[in-house]
C-alpha cells in the first residue's frame, strides 16, 4: 500500500504543485491519477520513487517513509514507465529490459532469461530481442518500456501517461494488454492520465485532481460515473456519463428468455402461429444464425430456407449491461442473444428485460 | 598549368624518390615520429583536460557559460605568436613551448563538443535512466557517454586534424618534425622539400580521418549511429 499523508509539493518560487494531498494506494490494485494539465498528478507519481522530492508531509510505502530510503536503491524496486517509453537508443531490447537486474547484479544469463520471459509476457516477438529501438514502432517500444519497468519483478508500478503518445488503437490495445497483465500480476499500479476514458477504463480507484493539486474525488469509476462530487468532476467526466457508466454494470441482473430460439432444422409450419414477432434462429451446434421475422417467412420448407436478418450477441456473465444494450442496436428485433464463452445461445435478453435491468441501475444510482 | 602540375610532380618524385630522405636524423621516418610524439602528447594532454571538464559540464550544468566563453577565447588564440611568446619567455630547449599552444588549440573542439554531446541527450532518457536506479555516474557512464559518442568523437578528430596539421610550427622555433621539411625547404629554396613535407602533413591528416572513421565504427553502438542515419 501507499500512503500520502498530506503531502505538499511547493516550488521555490511559491508554484504549489500539490496540495496536502492525503490518499491511499491499495495493494494490488491500480489506482489512476487523473485531472487537466496542472493538477499535480504527474509530480505526485514522481515523489512517490523520489524523482521529485515533497516539500511537506509523508508518502509511505507499505509503512515505510520513501524519504529514509536513498533514491537509487527506493527506484530499483519500483517499475517506472514514462511517456516516450525512453529507452535506451544503444541498447538492444534485450539488454533495454535487463536495465534492472543488472544493476542489481544478477549474473548475465539469468538477467537475459528474465528479459525474454518478459518481451513474450507483453506480447513482443522474441526475434525484437538483438534489435536496436529505433527499429522498433512506437507502440512496440511501449511494450518494451512496460517489460523494462518489470523485470525485476517490483511490487509497485509507477506509469507516466504511457499510451498518450501512441495513436488511438495501439493505446487501445495496449490497455488491454495491461489490464490481462494485472489480472495475472496483481501490482500496485499508480497511473497517472489526462484521459478520463483511459482512467475509467483501467482503474480500480480514479482519483481527481483539480488543478492546484487538490483532490477532487477518489472513488471506483462506476461510483464516479454515478455519483461526481461536484461541478468540476461533472464537467470532466464529460458527456454519456449515463451510459459509459453501463460497463461497469454486469450482465447478470438481466432476465433471458429462453422460448425464442428455433433450430434451423425446424419445419417453418410449426412456428408460423407463434405471437412473437422476431425468432432467433441457431445451428445444430447452438449458435446463433440470426433473426428471422414470423410473418415474413417462406411459405413452406424449414428455417434454414429462411434469410435471417443480423443479429447482435453480448457474453453472458463476463459483459456489461452496454455491451447487452448495444447488441440489441445491431438487431431488428431489438433483443440481444446472450451467449456463453464458446458462443453458444443461453436465451434471449427482450427490450422489456433490458428496461427492467436498467431501472435497477438508475435506482441504485439514487438520480 | 600542365607545365606546372608536371613539374609539382617532378618535385614530388625528386623528394620522395631520393634515398637520402628516407634515412638519417632528418630523414622522413625520424621527422614523421617526432611530428607524431608533439601531436599524440598534446592530444592526450588536451583530452585530460577537455573531456571530463566537458562531461562534468554536460552533466551538471554548471559552468557552461565558463566553458564556452573560454572556448572561444582559446580558438581566437593565434598559434604561430602564442609559440612565439612561450619561446621568449621559456627559451628553446624542450618540447614543452610547442605543446602549449597545441593543447590550447586541441581543448576548445573536444571541451565544447562534449558539453553539447551530453546536454544535447533527450531529456527523457536521462528521466528514465534516474527513474530505473542508476545513480549519478552510472547515468553519465552508461547512457548519456554512449549516446553522446558521435559528438563526443567529432570533437576528438577536429581536434586530431587541427593539431596534427599545426605541428609544422615546432619548425619555426628550431624542433624537429613534418614542418622541418617546409621550412627548411623555403629557407634554401629547395622546393621538392617544401612541398614533399606539406603533402606528407596532408597525408597524415588524412590517415588521422581515416583512423576516427575506423574507431567510430568500433565504438559507436549501431543503435546510435543508424539511429541518425535513419533520420
Amino acid at each position: 500500500m501507499i500512503t500520502f499523508d498530506g503531502v505538499t509539493k511547493r516550488y521555490a518560487d511559491g508554484t504549489v504543485a500539490v496540495d496536502h494531498l492525503s490518499l491511499e494506494v491499495p495493494t494490488g490494485e491500480i489506482t489512476v491519477f487523473v485531472g487537466p494539465s496542472g493538477c499535480g498528478k504527474t509530480t505526485s507519481l514522481r515523489m512517490i520513487n523520489r524523482m521529485i522530492d515533497a516539500t511537506e508531509g509523508r508518502i509511505l510505502l507499505d509503512g515505510v517513509d520513501v524519504k529514509t530510503i536513498d533514491p537509487p536503491t527506493l527506484r530499483r524496486g519500483i517499475g517506472y514507465v514514462i511517456q516516450q517509453a525512453g529507452l535506451f537508443p544503444h541498447r538492444k531490447i534485450v539488454d533495454n529490459v535487463a536495465t534492472v537486474p543488472h544493476l542489481l547484479g544478477w549474473d548475465r544469463k539469468k538477467a537475459r532469461d528474465r528479459a525474454m520471459e518478459l518481451l513474450e509476457r507483453v506480447g513482443l516477438d522474441l526475434k525484437l530481442a538483438d534489435r536496436y529501438p529505433f527499429q522498433l514502432s512506437g507502440g512496440q517500444q511501449q511494450r518494451v518500456g512496460v517489460a523494462r519497468a518489470l523485470a525485476a519483478d517490483p511490487p509497485v508500478l509507477l506509469m507516466d501517461e504511457p499510451f498518450s503518445a501512441v495513436d488511438p488503437i495501439v493505446r487501445a490495445s495496449l490497455q488491454e494488454e495491461l489490464l490481462r497483465l494485472q489480472a495475472e500480476l496483481n501490482k500496485t499500479i499508480v497511473f497517472v492520465t489526462h484521459d478520463i476514458d483511459e482512467a475509467v477504463k483501467l482503474g480500480d480507484r480514479v482519483a481527481v485532481l483539480r488543478v492546484g493539486g487538490h483532490l477532487a474525488q477518489l472513488d471506483a469509476p462506476s461510483t464516479l460515473l454515478a455519483r461526481p462530487a461536484d461541478d468540476f468532476v461533472r464537467e470532466f467526466l464529460g458527456r454519456d456519463r449515463g451510459i459509459r457508466r453501463l460497463s461497469f454494470v454486469t450482465d447478470e441482473g438481466v432476465r433471458l428468455r429462453t422460448d425464442l430460439t428455433v433450430p434451423a432444422s425446424a419445419e417453418i409450419s410449426s412456428v408460423r402461429d407463434t405471437a412473437e414477432p422476431w425468432l432467433a434462429v441457431v445451428d445444430e451446434e447452438n449458435r446463433p444464425l440470426g433473426w428471422v421475422s414470423v410473418k415474413d417467412l417462406p411459405e413452406s420448407g424449414t428455417l434454414a430456407d429462411a434469410r435471417p436478418a443480423p443479429y447482435g450477441t453480448f457474453v453472458r456473465g463476463r459483459d456489461s449491461l452496454r455491451a447487452a444494450l448495444d447488441a440489441t442496436l445491431l438487431s431488428p428485433s431489438r433483443s440481444a442473444i446472450a451467449v456463453d464463452d464458446s458462443g453458444r445461445v443461453e436465451g434471449v435478453a427482450t427490450r422489456e428485460a433490458l428496461d427492467e435491468a436498467l431501472d435497477k441501475v438508475a435506482g441504485g444510482a439514487g438520480a | 598549368m600542365v607545365a606546372g602540375e608536371g613539374v609539382g610532380v617532378n618535385w614530388l618524385i625528386d623528394f620522395f624518390g631520393d634515398p637520402a630522405n628516407w634515412s638519417g636524423p632528418d630523414g622522413i621516418p625520424v621527422r614523421l615520429l617526432e611530428h607524431l610524439q608533439f601531436s599524440a602528447l598534446s592530444l592526450l594532454l588536451a583530452v585530460l583536460i577537455a573531456l571530463p571538464l566537458g562531461l562534468w559540464i554536460g552533466h551538471t550544468g554548471k559552468g557552461a557559460l565558463f566553458a564556452v566563453l573560454s572556448a572561444n577565447a582559446a580558438r581566437a588564440l593565434p598559434t604561430l605568436g602564442l609559440l612565439v611568446l612561450i619561446v621568449l619567455l621559456m627559451g628553446v630547449g624542450t618540447d614543452i613551448p610547442v605543446l602549449i599552444p597545441l593543447v590550447a588549440l586541441a581543448v576548445p573542439p573536444i571541451l565544447v563538443n562534449t558539453y553539447e554531446g551530453i546536454r544535447g541527450v533527450d531529456p527523457e532518457l536521462r528521466d528514465a535512466a534516474y527513474g530505473m536506479g542508476l545513480r549519478g555516474g552510472q547515468v553519465l557512464g552508461r547512457v548519456l557517454v554512449p549516446v553522446a559518442l558521435p559528438l563526443i568523437l567529432l570533437g576528438l578528430r577536429i581536434a586530431a586534424i587541427q593539431v596534427v596539421s599545426t605541428a609544422t610550427v615546432a619548425a619555426y622555433v628550431g624542433l624537429g618534425g613534418l614542418g622541418r621539411f617546409i621550412i627548411d625547404g623555403l629557407a634554401t629554396k629547395d622546393f621538392p622539400r617544401t612541398i614533399g613535407g606539406a603533402v606528407l602533413v596532408a597525408l597524415l591528416a588524412l590517415a588521422v580521418q581515416l583512423g576516427f572513421t575506423f574507431i567510430q565504427r568500433l565504438v559507436v553502438s549501431p543503435g546510435v549511429s543508424e539511429r541518425q542515419a535513419v533520420r
